[in-house]
């Protein structure tokens, strides 16, 4: 539904979407995930025709976003990061307007305004000034706005940014529920969203492209090697660093800080071995107190950190950090 | 279609904001103390000479139409700017300006759109003046051909620094900037010819002929001319290409 090839856009001074290549199936849910400045908005407004790209192509619904931009625009949906709202505008007449402009024939304007108010919620304030409405009915009305002509592919900058978290739920919700019918593009900086929306997701950094993948494999590539915190109650921390080395699985024990006689370790598994249950034997046989024994995962959170972090910052931030070490190599894969 | 959907959404924020009051009631309050002097230098000039036995002559059209219409094209000058300043600056400020963008929608389309609602507020402005142009029927018998022709004169010379306004309020996201831009562009049209009046060099006329309100003339006297209709033609299609221009640039700067 949407291939985008060598996609490079460049301002005056800088680049800010460098060869970005991805391609989006119909009907899924992708996640377009980068910290803020890395070219999110960019490669949206590209998609969207607003601006044209310096160098490659977009293709939208077969159509390619500079040869044919009328025939683009019409099948998308797009939601900015602030919603274009006329706040002098009743939200049923904003609506109507928009639908106008985006090609709604004649007849169908007014079914279309109330199934989009129906299916957004906002049917409550269709006679509402825009201006008075809050923050979480502004989005919806955003929502709603890119909806109104049907449009084979929804793109949305920032759906939930400033909402509060209860009008982050429905807006999530809302936006689960208009998936099968639209191709949905979203951006966001928020990693939780994507584990919750997202059936993939893309992550961009630096106007580059990191990483291109379902979010289940994403997460389970980079956390093919186990890391587990475990406290142990004893009084000979190189006895208890000793036999938990020894435990099967196990590629390497870090001592942590040791408090009395609380000693705390980080152990990690080789690749793809499930090493909790034998760290837990190891302790309780040998007669210590096991206080804590716990995986410490990778979120999709720590994955993105890892990705986008630049080079430099591995580098500074390896040492401290051991935790890290072992997902690193695996973004190489 | 999609320009006249524009057109309306342009003129009904006008109508949902203080702009298309204040500019209305503003355009009142000048253009009726401008006609009430006029009328009452009128019949002043017509009391003194019957008194002194001479033979004035009463032409209404002469002495109250024509400088009514000349004092508005000049108030013309002033309010047109406050019509256009958020044509596209407030669109770029707030961000809907990505809307109508990334809607099927040619950039034409939706200049001509806000030129025309523009152009619809600044005709409704005009409107309030006719009611003295009505009150000189019912009092006396003037020629309305030169009335309609001024109206003429009025809306072509509207239209032309509506289209300029268009454009400067398409170069920046801050209305103020655009007002206060539109109103300088404005102004030197208007005091450009002043040259013309101690240089008669081909350099004086070529100002003079760039003068907005120096077209005005002929249509103020009841008078079509072609050489002012091209005139402010012409300066509509200027102002309205550069902000096609200008809009394409938006493109590949924003």
């Amino acid at each position: 539904m949407i291939k985008v090839e060598g996609l490079t856009k460049r301002y005056a001074r800088k680049v800010a979407v460098d060869n970005i290549s991805f391609e989006v199936q119909k009907g899924q849910i992708v996640g377009f995930l980068g910290p803020n400045g890395a070219g999110k908005t960019t490669t949206m407004r590209v998609l969207t025709c607003f601006l044209p790209p310096t160098s490659g192509t977009a293709n939208v619904a077969g159509f390619d976003v500079q040869d044919q931009p009328m025939e683009v625009k019409r099948r998308i949906g797009y939601l900015p990061e602030t919603p274009p709202l006329y706040p002098e505008m009743e939200v049923h007449e904003y609506l109507e307007f928009v639908g106008r402009i985006k090609g709604v024939l004649a007849n169908d304007l007014t079914r279309r305004v109330n199934e989009v108010a129906e299916k957004c919620a906002i049917a409550d304030v269709r006679k509402t000034l825009i201006g008075k409405l809050s923050k979480g009915y502004k989005q919806r009305v955003g929502l709603a706005q890119a909806i109104i002509h049907n449009p084979d592919v929804l793109i949305l900058d920032e759906p939930t940014a400033g909402l509060d978290p209860h009008q982050i739920i429905e807006t999530r919700e809302l936006i689960k529920g208009l998936a099968g019918e639209h191709t949905i593009i979203l951006s966001t900086h928020i990693l939780p969203e994507v584990e919750q929306v997202c059936e993939r997701v893309i992550i961009i950094a630096k106007g580059k492209l990191v990483a291109t993948d379902t979010v289940a494999n994403l997460t389970s590539r980079l956390r093919g090697a186990e890391t587990v915190a475990v406290e142990v109650l004893a009084a000979d921390a190189a006895s208890v660093q000793r036999s938990l080395e020894q435990v099967a699985g196990v590629s390497r024990v870090i001592a942590g800080a040791h408090r009395d006689e609380k000693l705390h370790f980080t152990v990690e598994s080789l690749e793809g071995r499930h090493i909790r249950p034998g760290l837990a034997k190891a302790v309780v046989d040998a007669g210590w107190q096991l206080n804590e024994l716990h995986a410490v995962g990778l979120s999709l959170e720590e994955i993105f950190l890892q990705l986008t972090a630049s080079p430099d910052e591995h580098k500074e931030a390896a040492p401290v950090e051991p935790v890290a070490a072992p997902a690193m190599g695996s973004d190489a894969q | 279609m999609n320009t006249w959907t524009i057109a309306k959404k342009e003129l009904n924020s006008y109508f949902r904001s203080p702009i298309a009051y204040g500019v209305m009631a503003f355009f009142a309050l000048i253009a009726g103390y401008f006609f009430y002097v006029a009328v009452v230098y009128f019949v002043r000039r017509g009391i003194e000479s019957s008194m002194m036995g001479q033979s004035f002559p009463m032409d209404v059209n002469e002495f109250v139409i024509r400088p009514v219409f000349s004092n508005i094209s000049v108030i013309g000058l002033f309010l047109i700017p406050m019509i256009t300043m958020r044509l596209f600056a407030e669109e770029k400020r707030t961000g809907t300006i990505e809307l109508l963008l990334t809607s099927p929608v040619s950039d034409m389309s939706i200049i001509l759109g806000k030129w025309l609602g523009g152009m619809m507020l600044y005709g409704a402005m005009l409107l309030l003046s006719a009611f003295s142009m009505a009150l000189l029927f019912a009092y006396g018998q003037p020629d309305w051909h030169p009335i309609v022709i001024g109206y003429l004169g009025l809306l072509l010379q509207g239209g032309a620094l509506l289209a300029l306004g268009t454009f400067v309020s398409n170069c920046t996201k801050n209305q103020i900037v655009a007002g206060v831009a539109g109103f300088a562009v404005a102004l030197l049209l208007w005091v450009i010819d002043w040259v013309s009046s101690f240089e008669t060099s081909i350099t004086a006329k070529v100002l003079s002929y760039l003068s907005v309100l120096q077209h005005f003339d002929s249509f103020s006297k009841g008078v079509l001319d072609t050489k002012d209709i091209v005139y402010y033609v012409s300066v509509i299609f200027v102002g309205l290409f550069l902000t096609a221009r200008s809009m394409e640039s938006l493109r590949w700067r924003a």
